[in-house]
Order: C-alpha cells, then structure tokens, then sequence
C-alpha cells in the first residue's frame, strides 16, 4: 500500500516535471527547425527557457485600468493547464490525475483557462486585447465540435472517455491510425490542434503588432512574470494536446505501466514522437500561408467532416 | 410531518398575498410583509420537499377546502418533490434578494401589489409541481400564467412591457389550450381526472392517439419552457420584468414546462417509440444551438440572459431526449443517466440563470439601462455584484468545476453510450448531439465572456456607469445564496446525486446513482464498466491548493516589482471608453460567419466636411433578422386575421339573425343528441 503511494508520487512527480520542463523546448524546436527549413539560422532551441527566466526576474507594468481579474489570470490558466496535463497519458497508459478528469474535462479545463485569457484580454480596456479575445474565443468554439467528434471516436472504440482506458485500448496497436476511422479522427483532431495551438494557417505565433494575431492579441498587456506564466502556459497547453494527439492514435512505444526501465523507454518514444509531430507542424506551417480569418471556418468546417465521417467509419469498416 | 411543512409552506404564501394587498398604502411595510412571508414559505417549503425526497415515497396531502366533484389534493412524490425544492432555493434567495431590490419602487410603484402576485406565484408554482389531478393542475397552471403575467407587466407604462405581457399571455394561453385537449383525451381514456390514474396509460393508447397526445404536450408544455419555435414570448418577456421576477421566471416558471414534460413522459408513458425521443433530442440540439446564436448577439443584457434560457431548456430536452431513446431501446440504466443529467442540469439553471438575472438586476438598477454598451467598469464600484455574476457566467458556460460542467459532463456521457444502443442509424443522431452540445457550450463561453467582461471590466462607458453604485446587503445576500449553489452543486456532486434515486426509481425502476459514485464518493462516473470519472471536488480541491501554496506568495513577492501604469495599447497613448472594444465589435466573428442565420443589415452614415478619411460624425445601426416571427409568425398571423376578417360577414349586426344563429345551433344540438 505504502509503496504503491511512492510510486504513484513518483510517477506524478515524473509528468509533472515532464510538462514544465519540456514544453518550452518543444516550442524552441519548432521554431528553430522552422527558421532552418526557411534557410535562417534561428535561436538555439534553448531560447524558451531563458526567455522565461529573464521574464521571470523583470518587473511588471499592470494597466491602472485593468482589475484583479487580470492578476488572477495567469495562474488560473497556468493551473488549470498543469491540471489538464496531469489527466493525460504521456509516458505510461495511464493518466497520474484520470480519477480527477477523463478526456472531456481535459478539454474543458483548457476552456476554463481561455476563459479567463479572454476575459483579461478584454480587461484593460486596449482594443487589441478585445480584437484577441473575440478571435480566440470565435475559433475556439468552431473548433470544439470537431474535436468532440474525434474524441467520441476513439471513446467509443475504447468504451470509455477515461483517458488512461483510451490509452490502454490503444497499447499494441502500434499503427491504429491507419484504421480508417482512427485516421478521420486523426486528422481532425490534427487540425483542431493547428487551430487551438495558434499556429498556421489559423494564427501567426511569430507575429506582434498585426491585425491578423489573436492569441498574442490578448496578451498584450502582460509582462514581467505574469507574461512568462502565459507564455509557459501556451507551451504547455501546445505539449498537452501535441501529447494526446499521438499517445491516443500513435501509441507505440506507449508503455503499461510506469515501472523501472520502461519508463525510460517510454520517455525516449515521447521525445521521437514529439519531435516527428513537430516536425509535421513546422512542415504545415512553412509551405502555408495564414489564412484570412473568415476562411478559418472553411478549416474547422473540413475538421467537422473528417470527424463526422471517423465516426461514420467506426461502424462501416 | 412533511404535509404539515407543506402546508404551513402554502398558508403563509397565502397570508403574505392577503397582507401585502391590506398593507398597499404603506408600501415599506407591504415590500417587509411580502418579502419575509415568501421567504418564510420557501424555507417551509424547502424543508417539506426535501423530506419527502428522501423518505423515498409518496405523501398525499388533502387540502382543507374544496368539493366532492374536484378534490384538491396534493401529491408530494418524488418528482414533484424535486421541482418543488429547486422552486423553494431559488424563491427564498430571490425573496432575500426582492427585500433590497423593491426598496427603490417604494411611493412610484405599488409593492401591496406586487407582494400579492409575487406570493400568489410562488403558492401557485409549488401547486403546479404537486397538483395531483388534471383539474386542481389546470387551475393552479392558470394562477401561474395569469399572476405571472401580472408581474411581467409590472411596468406597464411602458409601450414594450405590454406588448410583451400580451404576447405571453397569448402563448400561454395557446399552449394551455393544447394542454387541456391532451389531458381531456387521457382523462376520457380512463375515466378519471386523477394523475395516479394514467400512469403508463398513454402508451396503452392506439399509435396514431399517442403520437398526437405526445405532440400535444410537447409542445403545450413547450410553450411554457421556451422550446424552439414556440419560444418568441421570452425573449420579449423575460427582460421586460422586474429583475427578481425575471430570475423567477428563467429560474423556475419555465421549469413547470420542463416538470409536465417529464410527467408526462416517464409517468404517462411507458416506454415510447423510438420517434418521440428522436423528436426531443432533435429539438432539444435545434433550441440549444439557436438560444445561444441569438443570445450572442444581444447587447441587452437581460434579453441575452433571456436567449439563454432557451439554450439551457434545450440542454435539458437532450437530456429527456436521450432518456426517451433509451427507454424505446431497452437501456433502462442508461435512461436513468440520461434522466439523471436533464433533471440535474434543470436544478443547476435554476441556480445560475436565477443568479445572472439578480446580477443582472443589482446593474441594471446601477446604471439605469439594459444596454451593455453603456455599461463598463461596474468590477470596481460593484465588486461583489462582479464576484457573483462572474460564479455564474462560469456555471453556465460549463466550466470545471462549477455545476455546469457536471450536468453537461453527464449529458455527454449519455449520449456517448447511446452510440452502443442500436445498430441502426439512428445512433449517429447521439454523437452528433454530443458535438452539437459541445459547439453550443463553446459558444456560451464566448457569450459569456461578453456578457461579464464587456459590463465589469475596462472602463466605464457612460456616466451612469461610472457613478454606479453596489447593490444592498440584502440584494448581495441573495446573490450570494445563489453563487454558493452553484459552487456546492458542482462540487458535491457526487453527493448530490443521490437525490435521484427515488425519482429514477419511481419512473423507470432502477437506482442508479450508487453506479455513479466512485472512489467512495469523490468522483462522478457515468455509471458504466469502466467509464470515464470525474472529480469536480478534487479539481477545486487542486485548484485552491496551487492557488494558496503557489499563486499567492509569488504574486505577494512579484508586487513590489510591479508598477500600475496606463495601459500599453500597442503605444497609442490615451486610452478612453471610446477605443474599447464593444459588445457588437466582440460578437462581429461570429455573426459574419452564420450570417445565413442573422441575415444582418446595416447601416453606416457618415458626415465628413473635408476629406472622407476624418468623418465628423458616423451613425451606424445594426440588426439581425428575427427569422421565427418573419417567417413562422408573421404569415401565421395574416392568416388569422384573413380568416376573421372574412368571419366578419356572419357578424352583421341585427338581433334577428343573431336569435336565428342561436335557433340554428339548438335544432343541431337537438339533432346530435338525437341521434348520439
């Protein structure tokens, strides 16, 4: 019983760790691989992380206008997505937090923080913090239909949206995505991860001072801390999803369970499995341009379909 | 004991009527009267309900008046306890609420009054919920409509609060007239005008019968509960109310569509074909999916609360839809989760929707106006009226770990099961709703980002806005009560559940929700093999625990490195109310892109005395088409009035050809009974 506790810390401790230490890195890869395959040199991939320490150690600039919601936004977005991040499977099929949440709460949380991202876009009372928060908040709810459609698929394959089941009904079918219905599901959630990441052709993550941001849009105000708080939070909210896209569909190298060597298997696929999806993501976003933000709904339209017909599939093949 | 409650609950509604109407010439003493004896009934009425849910059975209660033709009887079951304790929480914090709120109506408006139908409704509401004969039911619906009615019109100075009262009473009485032919046709079938008379009768009817009685009542009770299309009355008539009235009639009156409905269906009926379900799901998705487009458009703010009714209602619906499938399928037990997740979610409306609209009220009463564009600031002059609002746009919006998110968690995985259920087609109507709902949630989060950032938060917009003042200690008591729902009904979900076993048990056999409860009581399953759990509690838990270890000394330290200055905008110095983004601006995405829907139009006018580039003045107006009433209701209404107009010729006017009808129409009646 004791040593069961201890493992289970550990195994907490382990994915906790996992997501705030390597989400800035995922974005350092993405975007220096990016800057490569457009022939510049760009950041080392460590870049991130002493973006966040020098933000960390700044002062700050509140607006006089802005109120508390403000102050309590970054930790409201940065907790909940901490929280998400633990009911997911990211070494081992099993989610450390799957009691607390399953998939559907996992997508909510992340609602609860654009919630709160979009009300402090609005607080201070810049119009481009309300141009952001109107944008995130359009997209996201046009996205949210195809991404339910593609967790109901892999749901009702599993019997189950507790995430640690899905991942476990998942375990030895290395290549499940090229089921059909998988493959719908795949791609739709795919795109809706392009969509709710803030990347091309939906958002410019490179971008300041355009009338085409949204995500930077609503962040504008911040600085010091509480921008690294969001900024960290983005990242980490980009590894959650980036992470349930291919443990769900992609599980090979998915491990049973957490113990001994294993583990450490299980962490070296994560990183070979992230590192090809970003890879697909730096790809999509360097041959696309952005799109005009009324042809997003086009997108999230075609996700809707992918969804609709995986579902479709589940029963037709 | 509990028919005592109850009782005393409906004497001392009736005495605050009676006194309140005694006391209109002073109108403080009426607003104390009727305040304190609505709450006082609700509390009594609070305590009868949830006595009688959790003994599990029936009471009969007799009440001491009536004849032996129609018997006034009370029945305290299950269900009727359950609608009537949600009647009872949400009345005793509009009743705290009413106690400030009617204070600024003292010596313009007469509370003796307002006293009396304010209590002559909730009276008529808690005998709507246990009315146990079509008669007494008939009557006390009517009490119901027509008290309410006297409340919406409150304000009748008013060109559009008559307009909207007339309009109610007209739906009302329409869908009421359905109502009654439905209950004559049951009645007729066995014989009795008492409830316990047609248990599962309507499913021994002929198929062609019990399709139109469902019909019939479907849509007589929808009516009441704003279902889509026969909704038009509420978003007319539920801001044009006095704001605690509002909060009533989103909170609870429309749930008197909602309890009929799920007399009718899980006691009338027994298990249904398979189209009636389909029926209510299919309208339950059109009325969430079109509540919430409209209400984002809205710059109202109480009509915007208003559209949302409609969407909760249909929230609701999926879930009675479902539970109907389910019934017609042969899953009891996942008709009970489906039961389980519309009767959970219509508590939980009744708590934020009623909390929004006291919100809505303690502004509206600030600033004087309805229209959120000239609103803006109200967080710093009105911090708790924020803090309450802001619980409640959480709630709705199905956020973790408030009530919304465990109802709506719960409809989905209803839904989600129901993939299983059949072979046929019809079960790709289940994950279809399931992401319709998922849609329909995402936008009442963007809409609720408007609806609280835009009133709260930047800065003022008008005068009125930056004057504005905090709503009293009672008003924010009220809210408060309210706001503390919806926290413990998310977070003690799991406990909360148990409520239903005996609802669930009575209609459909099966207590289901020991199924739900796991990990000995902290998380919420959908009661299959191995389902997926959640744990709002231990979210919240988690959440405070980050917050308090973390958030706070961090933020303590980071502060004295922070220095409060204008805000950057991108470098444009000067901000002001006027380059803040509005509430038309925010919703602009989004009615661009369903303008299929909408069907905008809009006009700019522009004055410039030099260059086009700095116009000296711009007019801009905006509207949306109101499609139902242009297309549904408006050819409806040429009808009617075609065919009275060509009626008017029967009606010339002489006495004679009057006496010659009445002679006609006696002979035929003579004839008929001749030949019956």
């Amino acid at each position: 019983m004791k040593e069961q506790m201890i493992t289970r810390l550990i195994e907490n401790a382990t994915q906790l760790f996992l997501l705030l230490a390597l989400a800035p890195l995922v974005t350092g890869v993405i975007r220096t691989l990016k800057a490569r395959l457009q022939t510049r040199r760009g950041p080392s991939i460590f870049q991130p992380y002493r973006d966040l320490l020098k933000l960390f150690r700044k002062g700050m600039v509140i607006p006089e206008t802005a109120s508390w919601i403000f102050a309590a936004t970054p930790w409201v977005v940065f907790f909940s997505t901490i929280l998400a991040g633990l009911m997911i499977p990211m070494v081992a099929a099993v989610a450390p937090f799957g009691l607390l949440g399953d998939a559907l709460a996992v997508i909510y949380l992340l609602g609860l923080g654009r919630f709160f991202l979009a009300l402090s876009g609005l607080d201070s009372g810049s119009s481009f913090g309300g141009l952001g928060s109107s944008r995130e908040m359009t997209i996201s709810a046009l996205a949210e239909p195809a991404m339910m459609l593609a967790i109901f698929t892999v749901a009702i394959g599993a019997g189950s949206t507790g995430l640690t089941q899905i991942a476990g009904a998942a375990i030895g079918q290395n290549w499940r995505f090229l089921a059909p219905a998988q493959m719908f599901a795949f791609a739709a959630l795919a795109l809706v991860l392009v969509a709710e990441t803030g990347r091309i052709p939906v958002d410019n993550p490179d971008t300041h001072l355009e009338l085409t941001m949204i995500h930077e849009a609503m962040i504008l105000e911040y600085s010091g801390p509480y921008l690294a708080l969001v900024e960290w939070a983005a990242s980490i909210k980009q590894l959650v999803l980036m992470t349930l896209l291919i443990n769900c569909f992609w599980p090979i190298g998915l491990q049973p369970t957490w113990f001994g060597f294993g583990a450490l298997q299980g962490i070296g696929w994560l990183l070979a499995k992230l590192l090809f999806l970003s890879c697909a993501i730096v790809l999509l976003e360097t041959v696309n341009a952005k799109l005009r933000l009324f042809r997003v709904p086009e997108l999230l339209a075609v996700a809707f379909t992918l969804g609709s017909l995986a579902l479709v599939s589940t029963f037709l093949f | 004991m509990i028919a005592e409650l109850f009782l005393s609950g409906i004497i001392v509604w009736l005495a605050g009527a009676g006194a309140s109407l005694a006391l209109w010439r002073q109108p403080a003493a009426a607003r104390r009267v009727s305040c304190a004896a609505a709450l006082a009934g609700s509390l009594l009425d609070l305590a009868a309900s949830a006595a009688a849910i959790f003994s599990g059975s029936s009471t009969v209660i007799g009440l001491p008046f009536g004849n032996p033709v129609f018997t006034w009887v009370v029945r305290l079951d299950p269900l009727s306890a359950y609608f009537s304790g949600t009647l009872a929480v949400l009345a005793a914090a509009v009743s705290l609420y009413s106690f400030g709120y009617l204070r600024e109506m003292e010596g313009r408006r007469n509370l003796g009054a307002f006293g009396f139908f304010f209590n002559l409704q909730l009276l008529s509401l808690a005998l709507v919920f246990t009315a146990s004969n079509v008669f007494f039911f008939l009557v006390a619906w009517e009490v119901m409509a027509l008290s309410a009615f006297c409340l919406i019109s409150f304000e009748h100075e008013k060109e559009k609060t008559r307009h909207a009262g007339v309009l109610f009473l007209i739906m009302s009485h329409a869908g009421t007239g359905l109502l009654l032919i439905a209950f004559l046709v049951l009645a007729s079938a066995s014989g009795s005008l008492d409830f316990s008379s047609f248990h599962l009768l309507a499913s021994s009817m002929p198929p062609l019968q019990q399709g139109a009685v469902f019909l019939l009542f479907l849509f007589g009770f929808g009516v009441k509960a704003g279902l889509v299309p026969v909704h038009i009355w509420l978003p007319e008539a539920h801001p044009v109310a006095p704001s605690n009235v509002s909060a009533l009639m989103s909170g609870i009156v429309i749930k008197t569509g909602i309890y009929g409905m799920a007399r009718v269906f899980f006691d009338f009926y027994g298990p249904p074909p398979l189209w009636m379900g389909t029926v209510v799901l299919g309208l339950g998705v059109v009325s969430a999916l079109l509540g919430v487009l409209y209400a984002l458009m809205e710059h109202d703010l109480k009509r915007l609360l208003a559209w949302h009714s409609i969407e909760n209602i249909g929230i609701i619906l999926m879930g009675f839809g479902a539970a109907l499938m389910f019934r017609s399928l042969g899953q009891p037990n996942l008709a009970a989760l489906a039961l389980i997740a519309g009767l959970y979610h219509t508590f939980n409306h009744a708590m934020f929707k009623g909390l929004l609209f006291l919100g809505a009220g303690s502004v509206v009463q600030a600033t004087h106006t309805r229209n959120m564009e000239k609103m803006g600031g109200l967080i710093r002059r009105m911090p708790v009226t924020a803090l309450c609002f802001l619980v409640g746009a959480v709630a709705i919006s199905g956020l973790p770990p408030l009530n919304g998110f465990v109802s709506e968690w719960l409809t989905y995985q209803a839904l989600l099961a129901g993939f299983g259920t059949t072979q046929s087609l019809t079960r790709l109507m289940f994950p279809i709703a399931g992401s319709l709902l998922a849609l329909t949630a995402a936008l009442a989060a963007a809409c609720f980002v408007k609806a609280f950032a835009i009133p709260f938060l930047a800065l003022p917009r008008s005068e009125e806005a930056a004057d504005a003042r905090e709503a009293s200690p009672s008003m924010r008591a009220g809210m408060a009560v309210l706001a503390a729902g919806c926290a413990a009904l998310g977070l003690g979900a799991t406990w909360f559940v148990r409520v239903f076993d005996p609802i669930t048990q009575q209609a459909l056999g099966i207590r289901a929700t020991s199924a739900l409860m796991m990990a000995r009581g902290w998380a919420l399953s959908p009661g299959t093999a191995h389902g997926g759990t959640i744990s709002t509690a231990g979210i919240a838990l988690l959440l405070l625990f980050a917050g308090a270890a973390f958030a706070l000394p961090l933020a303590l330290r980071w502060r004295r490195r922070s220095v409060t200055g204008p805000a950057w905008d991108c470098g444009q110095p000067g901000l002001t109310a006027d380059n803040e983004y509005t509430a038309t601006a925010f919703s602009k995405p989004l009615r661009m892109i369903f303008s299929a829907l909408y069907r905008p139009r809009r006009e700019i006018q522009a004055e410039y005395e030099v260059s086009p580039y700095y116009p000296s003045a711009i007019r801009f107006e905006n509207e949306i088409e109101p499609t139902f009433e242009k297309r549904l209701y408006g050819p409806l209404w040429e009808r009617i009035m075609a065919a009275a107009n060509r009626m008017k010729g029967i009606q010339a006017g002489s006495i004679n050809l009057y006496l010659a009808y009445i002679f006609i129409t006696l002979i035929l009646l003579l004839l008929f009974g001749v030949r019956g």
